[in-house]
């Protein structure tokens, strides 16, 4: 059986907020589960148990108050949550990548660019970046002539539609979803479907959120449910 | 990744009087990153930036900076002709009052010119198709090469300033509050500028800030500092998404509402 590319192991989270004089909120203890090649992990439980938080914490935008993540960078497991911030941007730019339902615009760049610039910071030439970004685009269904435009300028689907295509132009070894396809119509739900699906066959590892139950069948090779791994814990 | 960060600070300290400006702070910059000093006024971080620039004395401390020519220099050590020539050749400092950064008697095309002369060139005609080439870089129209900076508007003025240090292609880049007195439109433009020359130009600069969605859209690690000390540091959206720091929990609760 082929190695998980990522694991997580014990994750704990807990908030302290100062300035509600040092409230804790506990919102994880002890999670834990593994993602293989090929594999898409779908985090199930109701809303506000803390799906997104364990993607951010995977991702590194939380900091974990203990425990493990372990992705498999350049063939060598680093663990996330020790390591120094550099790493981690590291990790980010050529092993793991998140994919949200919210652009973070960037006031000028143009769309196309927006999406080819994770192949640039990799060191793809332009031309060829802008290509795929161009085919990424045109899958997605957004009209050519707005390849040009910034997307400040774009509709809320437009925008998320952008992010997705941004979120898959480099080959990611691990891809983290956070409900990429809320609020997309039909035809581009299917086309994200479709786009994890090629994931999964190149080898990708991922860890996904679908509120949409049929998108979820569609691309779930297993669930994790967060409810009980709390009662277990 | 290269092995030796570009720049190591440790134990910096620089007092006022009684007063601990900067007090006892340690860090690492490393080619091509962007990190960003945070904390509201008088938490020193003009202060630090200053002492790490050479532009201040320090009191202790060390700071070791990996030069192109000579290798690892003790900047506190160096002399002063040999940090106002690092400064002129492998260094630029943007000033928040571009006035401070800008020659306003001479040219546009001077004030870009000059820096290139001052690292030796000499061809007129070549300094000008530079400089023509950066203004054009910054959005500056070509027609302007040959006016003084005093008749531009102050976000013109930001643009020439970082034109101004990015023509002797540095490698290392200080930003004082770049974005300080500008309106938020113009801001805008700027930032993105200053975000496609920092990725082109594969520069490392310190950028010193209290916006912290300036921190947020050009930085890639963040330090946070209060009365002179750092509180947090880490990834940049690490500490403005999940900040472990009551101070730095305030930061981001009073500034990044809405």
């Amino acid at each position: 059986m082929t190695r998980p590319l990522l694991s997580v192991e014990a994750l704990e989270k807990r908030f302290t907020l100062h300035l509600q004089g040092g409230l804790e909120i506990p919102v994880l203890d002890g999670l834990g589960f593994s993602v293989r090649p090929g594999e898409c992990v779908v985090l199930a439980g109701a809303s506000g148990v803390g799906k997104s938080t364990v993607l951010k914490l995977v991702y590194g935008s939380y900091k974990a108050s203990a425990g493990r993540v372990l992705v498999s960078h350049e063939g060598a497991p680093v663990d996330l949550v020790s390591a120094d911030p550099r790493t981690v941007l590291d990790v980010r730019r050529r092993t793991l990548g998140y994919v949200s339902q919210f652009l973070r615009v960037v006031p000028r760049v143009a769309a196309i660019d927006v999406v080819a610039e994770p192949l640039v910071t990799l060191g793809m030439p332009r031309e060829e970046a802008r290509e795929r970004a161009g085919t990424l685009l045109d899958r997605l269904a957004i009209p050519e002539r707005l390849f040009s435009l910034p997307p400040a300028t774009f509709s809320g689907g437009e925008q998320q539609r952008v992010n997705i295509a941004r979120g898959f132009a480099h080959p990611y070894p691990v891809l983290l979803l956070d409900e990429p396809t809320a609020s997309l119509d039909a035809r581009n739900r299917a086309t994200v479907v479709q786009l994890i699906e090629e994931a999964k066959a190149r080898g990708a590892a991922m860890v996904g959120i679908f509120h949409d139950e049929d998108v979820r069948e569609a691309v779930a090779t297993r669930l994790v449910d967060l409810t009980a791994e709390r009662m277990a814990a | 990744m290269s092995e030796t960060p570009l720049l190591r600070v440790e134990g910096l300290a620089k007092r006022y009087g009684a007063l601990k400006a900067v007090d006892g702070v340690s860090f690492d910059l490393w080619p091509g990153e962007v990190l960003a000093v945070v904390g509201e006024s008088g938490s020193g971080k003009s202060t630090l930036l200053g002492c790490v620039a050479g532009l201040a004395e320090s009191d202790a401390g060390s700071i070791s900076y990996d030069s192109r020519h000579d290798g690892i220099v003790d900047l506190r050590a160096l002399s002063e002709a040999r940090r106002r020539w690092l400064l002129r050749t492998e260094w630029g400092y943007v000033h928040q009052n571009p006035r401070d950064g800008l020659r306003l008697g001479i040219t546009a095309g001077g004030n870009i010119g000059e820096r290139l002369m001052a690292v030796g060139a000499r061809h007129y005609g070549r300094i000008r198709e530079e400089a023509q080439e950066w203004l054009e870089r910054v959005e500056i129209e070509a027609p302007r090469i040959d006016h003084l900076p005093r008749t531009f508007s102050g976000g013109m003025q930001q643009r020439l300033q970082i034109a101004r240090n990015l023509v002797s292609r540095p490698r290392l880049i200080f930003m004082d509050e770049p974005t300080g007195g500008l309106d938020v439109s113009v801001q805008a433009r700027l930032l993105d500028l200053m975000r496609t020359l920092v990725t082109e130009l594969q520069l490392s600069v310190i950028i010193v800030t209290h916006d912290l969605a300036v921190a947020r859209l050009l930085s890639h690690r963040m330090m946070v500092m209060q009365r002179g000390r750092v509180v947090e540091a880490g990834l940049t959206d690490q500490i403005l998404d999940d900040p472990q720091h009551s101070y730095s929990q305030l930061l981001v609760a009073s500034i990044l509402q809405g």
